[in-house]
């Protein structure tokens, strides 16, 4: 349990943190949390890893004209107890709540989940029903890109070499707004064998927004588009309900290991989002 | 190439030099000598191995001792203070909270991050907030009750 030998670097500032990453062979150390496990297993064996711990601009969390904006280092301790996101945009700091134990709350980053891209990963369900945004910077320029189009693969990010995930960026949560992220534990490890994440809203009777992300399934979290599309317009009945979350699953290629098997794991995105959409509902009416 | 470190472990003041691999855990135990922190799983999953870093609970097998430099570290060994025992070692003395003792070095600082966040917690909050830290011998109850034991005591 011993890993290969690195170098390490502690920068005080984002620009000698990118100036450190732009050679392309260092490595971002951020909560560690999943980085530090691989590299004992030797599965990964940076030459040269750089710490962000000391940039203290990359933990803030703030509110500006309608937009939260989290820095990548706030750990899901920071979320969970944030009284702005509890407020503000509730479904994210419930998603940093279920993540692992108080341990791994207390070191593990937002940022270094999304950027780990593990496909059970609890974030990106909720961020997805969001419609997140994440912000990447390298030395010299930055993009803004969709969530959907940062996660490209188990494992794989839309981050080239050099480039660092400074901030997440979700929308203020309207209000009358019910959501809700429902959590299928594998006991041993406390990932997610399915997690949904649903968020809605009613006008005159109607679902007028349904939004479901949902993680733990497939090789990539994704939005179950076709079962919002059944919910839009709907009076949210529980025939509506049983309807729209059949749709969840239908056309997913899922995972299959030897906690769950693909068709089991289908089955239970439909069961996870039925109690979801429920939860939600209950809240938005 | 080793690095300096510096780090104020239980009130103490020290520098150390260290290689950027050397986990935390085996810099406590190996380089430091407190002992009093376990290592059960090494692979961040027991507790066992759990102290307190700039006031919040961590596993310090999945750290790096240069990650400490600079801050804050109490071990089991900090908890007694001027020859007393904390409130929660003294609860799990009294309540069998411990048969074996290999988790009560992480445990009880599990439970003091726990306390600090939640001065009376329910038991399904007792139950969460020792998530990461496994016990093989008491099947947990006698801990749950000592933390309540301790709640209590600490809430006069
Ligand atoms: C016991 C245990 C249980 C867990 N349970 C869960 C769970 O239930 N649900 C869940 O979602 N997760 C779980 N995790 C994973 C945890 O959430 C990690 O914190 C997270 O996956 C990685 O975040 P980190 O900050 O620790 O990143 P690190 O481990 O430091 O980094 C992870 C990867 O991301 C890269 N990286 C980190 N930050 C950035 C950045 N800002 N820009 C670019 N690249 C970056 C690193 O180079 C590395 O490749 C668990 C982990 C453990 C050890
Ligand atoms: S030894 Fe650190 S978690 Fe088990
Ligand atoms: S007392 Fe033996 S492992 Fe907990």
């Amino acid at each position: 349990m011993i890993p290969q030998s690195f170098e390490y670097s502690v920068p005080n500032t984002l620009q000698e943190a990118l100036q450190l990453l732009a050679g392309g062979n260092a490595k971002v150390l951020a909560g560690g949390m999943s980085l530090v496990p691989l590299m004992k297993l030797r599965l990964a064996a940076p030459e040269h890893l750089v710490d962000l711990r000391r940039i203290t601009g990359l933990k803030t969390l703030s509110e500006s004209s309608g937009e939260i904006r989290i820095g990548a280092m706030a750990t899901h301790h920071d979320l969970d107890s944030s009284p702005l996101l509890r407020q503000r945009c509730p479904l994210l700091a419930e998603a940093a709540k279920h993540i692992g134990d108080v341990q791994v709350r207390n070191l593990g980053t937002i940022g270094g989940s999304l950027s780990h891209a593990d496909p059970a990963a609890d974030y990106p369900a909720s961020l997805l029903a969001l419609g997140a945004k994440v912000k990447l910077v390298r030395a010299g320029a930055e993009r803004t890109l969709n969530l959907e189009d940062f996660l490209v693969d188990t494992f794989t990010t839309a981050a080239e070499p050099g480039e660092l995930l400074t901030e997440i960026i979700v929308p203020v949560e309207e209000p009358k707004t019910g959501v809700s992220y429902q959590k299928m534990v594998q006991p041993a490890s406390g990932f997610a064998i399915v997690g949904v994440a649903a968020r809605v809203r009613k006008s005159n009777g109607q679902i007028s927004l349904a939004r479901l992300g949902l993680t733990g399934v497939a090789p990539s979290p994704f939005r179950a588009a076709a079962a919002e599309a059944r919910l839009q317009g709907s009076a949210g009945s529980a025939e509506d309900i049983r309807q729209a979350a059949a749709l969840v699953s239908s056309n997913i290629e899922a995972n299959a290991d030897i906690h769950a098997s693909a068709s089991y794991r289908k089955q239970m995105a439909q069961v996870y989002a039925a109690r979801a959409l429920h939860a939600a509902l209950a809240e938005a009416s | 190439m080793k690095r300096l470190i510096s780090v104020t472990i239980n009130g103490k003041q020290r520098t150390d030099e260290v290689e950027p691999r050397l986990l935390l855990i085996h810099y406590l135990r190996d380089v430091v000598g407190l002992t009093g922190s376990h290592i059960g799983c090494e692979t961040s999953l027991c507790g066992a191995c759990t102290v307190e870093l700039d006031g919040k609970a961590v596993k310090s097998c999945t750290m790096f001792a240069v990650q400490v430099d600079g801050c804050r570290l109490l071990t089991i060994e900090g908890l007694v203070s001027n020859g007393k025992y904390h409130p929660l070692q003294e609860a799990f003395w009294n309540e069998h909270g411990l048969q074996c003792g290999f988790c009560t070095p992480g445990m009880i600082v599990a439970c003091k991050q726990l306390l600090e966040r939640t001065p009376v917690p329910t038991e399904e909050e007792i139950r969460h907030g020792i998530e990461g830290n496994l016990c093989r011998c008491t099947g947990y109850q006698h801990i749950v009750n000592a933390v309540k034991a301790a709640s209590a005591k600490m809430g006069i």
